[in-house]
């Protein structure tokens, strides 16, 4: 990866993730047919958030304090594995696909242990259901992961979207469209969005992912909201290389055709969330179940054209 | 390099005896056995290491005299060596721990039991492992079954560990007859019981014995149905021997079934695919048993089953692999499998001495009654976040390394093999990434419902910090896991050859370049980790930091009682899977006008227990008491019986002459 890529890559992971915070915050506005914030909003609220002080319970110890960093370490590392405006990244790796999804693990593992941390009742509802829905997610990403890195015969992004074969997506490869749906749950249910959660809910007994952070308060807060937009960011760029031709080796082209899907996957993250309510708690399990049963059919449909 | 790990066989039966002769004084006995058990595990686990980094493994020696069946063959080969590291690696630290742990027995029981058997089964484990005898292994195998029983069973006032005594006995044995067929079938009908003469003579057969391998090794390792004895027996020995037994003791079954399947000759794929159903089920079915484990101990115990299920996957795959022809992709996962192997044994080692310090220090292994001990024992908990971080596989820890392996060679298979066996191979990711998604949701549960939040009792409130050899056990186990996941390449190193023993001898080692690409994410993790650290501390640096209680939602009187329990932080999760993990509820509610009392209780089965073993079982008994009508109880009775059968034999043997 040449420097230039590099700065890049690096760039717009550090600095558009809080915009895409911003479009789908405008396009629910939209829909509700209010003005709606600024599109830079959720930056302002992460900067603020930076320059304060913070508050922490008497009950924590060091984990309380680590999670947020460790989460957030987690989730740039994992963005430094995925391609973004190339088919290259900066951390690519033969077996990275793994480690990118593992490593979106480890970031909630301590998101979890912080929460546990607080000897709250609710954020410990909150942890519990962030495990049980994620544990229930992982199979739909990974079946999907399987599903796009078999034309490449490897588990690296990079060979994955380079022999992604653009010229049969629609007709031959039915199995993609089954990998883009099941990720496109996946990131809802990653990300805390309708319908699994609802980001602005304000009854903490409903909650699942704010619940958890309900006792972070300043630099670690901020760690925090700005963790969850790289995480939808690096999530989303997964369906982007899935869904847009984007040239492998970069340039000018390849960051304009990505930072348009990516808006493009905001805007219908945003469609989503204004249209839809949220399913109830017990729904929920179905629904990611539903995204796995997807990618197995996809999985199947892609073994089917193997034994053909 | 064979006379080393000999020499440590002998060094561990000599120490075990001298900690009997020593019995009067718990000091010595305990002193002798430790000494002589870790200087032991020195000499053979540097032996075994050498001999896999130098690659001359292949040793043999056969003793100038031979027992009635069988003759006394030892051999060291790429495989032995590499189980034998485990096992003295793991068995060092057990020791190491054993020391501060059996202290607390001093005065109470005498400990000099402990510490022979614990010599004992080490040695056990070693001699199996270098036998090349069939009749010599099966003696090992007993011996290992044997120490590890009386270890089970130590504190056996208490009624439930005889009952896991017990059950674990009845398992074992039940096991072993599947052996006794096994390599009765092997050796010919007793033709040969030489491990190079001793192999099937049909592809038929072939198959049989594999069906009796997976059963008989099955049971020690713990495969879904047939593990039923292990949360039984596992949780119930002192913590040291749980972590010897969770960590290699199981093991052994796996290396009986690779020994086996090398026996076989080229393997079949179909075997493949049934290693990875049973191992897919082992790994789901352990860990949403662990889920909803209240005992720590025995969620660890069950989240073994998830792991040795895990191996059985990886070793699947390798022979789907390897009876295709696709030798790289089998070197992978078999790699894979053997790295979880090593990986297992220490980061359940780690785990299992976390939990037998917070038994220690609290006199309780019930998580619900715990929480709190972060602050009490800090080196303990950090200790056991380590293990918990490593068990789920997350990178940057030894975990990762190994399921990593495994998923890369299922996501090579996917694109280069077709029609059944790929999906064989395939399956493998989405059963491979629930048991890890669930195994986050286990561990994350245990470790914060133990060490975190507010102390649940007051025995919980008590708890003090381990003595200095368990710390240092436990410290040597982490530091493991950490090198092993920031420096794969090197362990690879250790693993290589015994995958290649396996694989065949054309087959390439893996890819150097793949390791150090998890270095490099390793590192850059940990680099990101103590940049956003440094900047957080700048940032608070001067600031307001204020310390207030936990926020309520506006509740002004929290108590601790209120936190969220082991028991609740499973329930969402196990809803899903109810018929799989079935939930008894017994509830009585609130009667009357003025209730005093109501009460709501949950008890997890098993299902293979409940509904499979527990009802073989009765039915066995139910026929047996049938026989009850031979049993009259009076002499004259019994020697009309002798008279009949004599009588009988007699008419039987004259028939035919005129």
């Amino acid at each position: 990866m040449s420097p230039a890529m590099l700065a890049v890559h690096v760039g717009m992971l550090v600095l558009v993730p809080p915009l895409l915070l911003g479009v789908i915050g405008r396009v629910k506005a939209w829909f509700a047919g209010r003005k709606g914030p600024p599109l830079l909003q959720p930056t302002f609220d992460i900067l603020r958030l930076l320059r304060k002080g913070a508050v922490y319970s008497k009950t924590t110890t060091w984990v309380f304090r680590a999670g947020p960093t460790v989460a957030l370490a987690a989730t740039l590392a994992a963005g430094l594995l995925t391609p973004l405006a190339s088919s290259s990244s900066p951390l690519g790796f033969a077996g990275d696909v793994v480690a990118f999804a593992y490593l979106l693990a480890l970031a909630r593992f301590f998101t979890m242990a912080a929460a546990l941390d607080t000897g709250s009742s609710f954020e410990g509802m909150g942890a519990s259901r962030e495990a049980a829905f994620s544990a229930l997610a992982e199979p739909a990403l990974f079946s999907s992961l399987v599903i796009i890195c078999v034309p490449a015969g490897s588990a690296s992004f990079e060979a994955a979207w380079r022999a992604l074969p653009w010229a049969s997506w629609g007709s031959a490869h039915p199995s993609y469209l089954a990998a883009a749906i099941a990720l496109f749950i996946v990131l809802l249910a990653e990300n805390s969005r309708i319908p699994v959660d609802d980001p602005n809910t304000h009854l903490e007994l409903t909650m699942v992912h704010e619940v958890m952070v309900l006792d972070h308060s300043g630099p670690d807060f901020a760690f925090i909201l700005y963790g969850s937009a790289v995480k939808l960011f690096v999530l989303a760029g997964l369906l982007v290389h899935l869904l847009l031709p984007i040239p492998p080796d970069g340039g000018w082209q390849a960051v304009l055709l990505f930072l348009g899907g990516q808006v493009g996957i905001a805007v219908v993250v945003g469609i989503v969330e204004s249209s839809m309510a949220r399913l109830r708690l017990q729904r929920v399990p179905q629904f990611l179940v539903g995204a796995s049963v997807i990618a197995a059919i996809g999985l199947a449909a892609m073994f089917y054209r193997g034994l053909r | 390099m064979l006379v080393p790990v000999l020499g440590a066989i002998a060094l561990l039966l000599a120490s075990a005896l001298a900690a009997v002769v020593l019995a009067r004084s718990d000091r010595a006995a305990l002193g002798v056995g430790t000494v002589g058990c870790v200087a032991a595990c020195l000499i053979g686990g540097g032996a075994s290491l050498g001999a896999l980094l130098r690659g001359d493994a292949d040793t043999e020696w056969r003793a100038r005299w031979s027992p009635p069946v069988g003759e006394l063959h030892a051999g060291l080969d790429a495989l032995s060596a590499f189980f034998l590291l485990c096992v003295f690696v793991v068995s060092g630290l057990a020791a190491v721990y054993g020391a501060g742990y059996l202290r607390a027995y001093f005065g109470r029981r005498p400990v000099a039991p402990a510490v022979a058997w614990f010599g004992v089964l080490v040695a056990a484990m070693a001699a199996l492992l270098v036998a090349r005898d069939g009749v010599l292994f099966l003696v090992a195998w007993e011996a290992m079954t044997i120490a590890s029983f009386f270890l089970v069973t130590f504190e056996h006032e208490r009624e439930e560990v005889r009952a896991a005594g017990m059950t674990y006995l009845v398992a074992s044995q039940l096991g072993v007859v599947f052996l006794f067929v096994l390599f009765a079938v092997l050796s010919r009908g007793g033709a040969s019981w030489d491990f190079d003469a001793m192999g099937p003579s049909s592809r038929a057969l072939a198959s049989v014995c594999f069906g009796l391998a997976v059963v008989g090794f099955g049971t020690k390792a713990g495969f879904w149905p047939l593990h039923v004895w292990l949360p039984e027996a596992h949780p119930a020995a002192p913590s040291h021997v749980s972590a010897l037994m969770s960590g290699v003791m199981i093991k052994m079954g796996i290396y009986g079934l690779l020994r086996t399947l090398s026996m076989l000759g080229g393997p079949d794929a179909t075997w493949g695919g049934i290693l990875v159903a049973v191992g897919g089920v082992s790994a789901i079915a352990g860990v949403l048993h662990a889920v909803a484990q209240r005992d720590l101990k025995r969620r660890l115990a069950f989240s073994s089953v998830e792991n040795v299920g895990i191996v059985a996957m990886a070793i699947g795959l390798g022979v789907i692999a390897k009876a295709h022809g696709h030798a790289s992709v089998a070197m992978l996962a078999v790699s894979g499998g053997l790295l979880h192997v090593l990986n297992h044994g220490l980061f359940k080692g780690l785990l299992f001495q976390g939990a037998g310090a917070v038994l220690h220090a609290t006199g309780t292994r019930d998580m619900d009654a715990l929480g709190g001990l972060s602050r009490r024992m800090p080196f303990t908990a950090a200790m056991f976040l380590v293990g918990a971080v490593a068990i789920c596989g997350l990178p940057p820890l030894n975990g990762f390394v190994g399921e990593w392996l495994v998923y890369v060679a299922s996501f090579r298979a996917a694109s280069s093999m077709t029609g059944a066996s790929a999906v064989g191979a395939v399956i493998l990711v989405p059963m491979l990434a629930l048991a890890g998604g669930l195994a986050v949701a286990c561990f994350v549960g245990a470790y914060g419902v133990v060490f975190l939040g507010e102390p649940r009792t007051s025995a919980a409130e008590r708890a003090h910090e381990a003595p200095a050899a368990m710390r240092a056990a436990m410290a040597l186990g982490a530091l493991a896991c950490i090198a092993i996941g920031i420096w794969p390449a090197g362990v690879l190193r250790v693993v290589g050859p015994a995958a290649r023993q396996l694989v065949g001898a054309d087959a390439a080692s893996v890819e150097t370049a793949m390791p150090y690409g998890v270095t490099r994410v390793a590192l850059v993790l940990v680099l990101l980790v103590l940049a956003l650290a440094f900047v957080r501390g700048r940032l608070l640096r001067g600031r307001a930091v204020r310390t207030a209680t936990t926020w309520g939602c506006g509740y002004a009187a929290p108590s601790p009682r209120m936190q969220y329990t082991a028991s609740s932080f499973g329930a969402p999760l196990l809803e899903p899977f109810v018929p799989a993990v079935p939930i008894h509820e017994t509830q009585t509610g609130p009667t009357g006008l003025f209730p005093l009392d109501a009460r709501h209780e949950e008890r997890v089965g098993d299902l293979a227990g409940d509904r499979l073993f527990l009802p073989a079982f009765r039915g066995l008994v139910r026929a047996f008491s049938r026989a009850h009508v031979l049993q009259a109880g009076r002499v004259h009775v019994y020697l009309a019986y002798v008279l009949v059968t004599l009588v009988v034999l007699l008419a039987w043997q004259l028939r035919g002459t005129p």
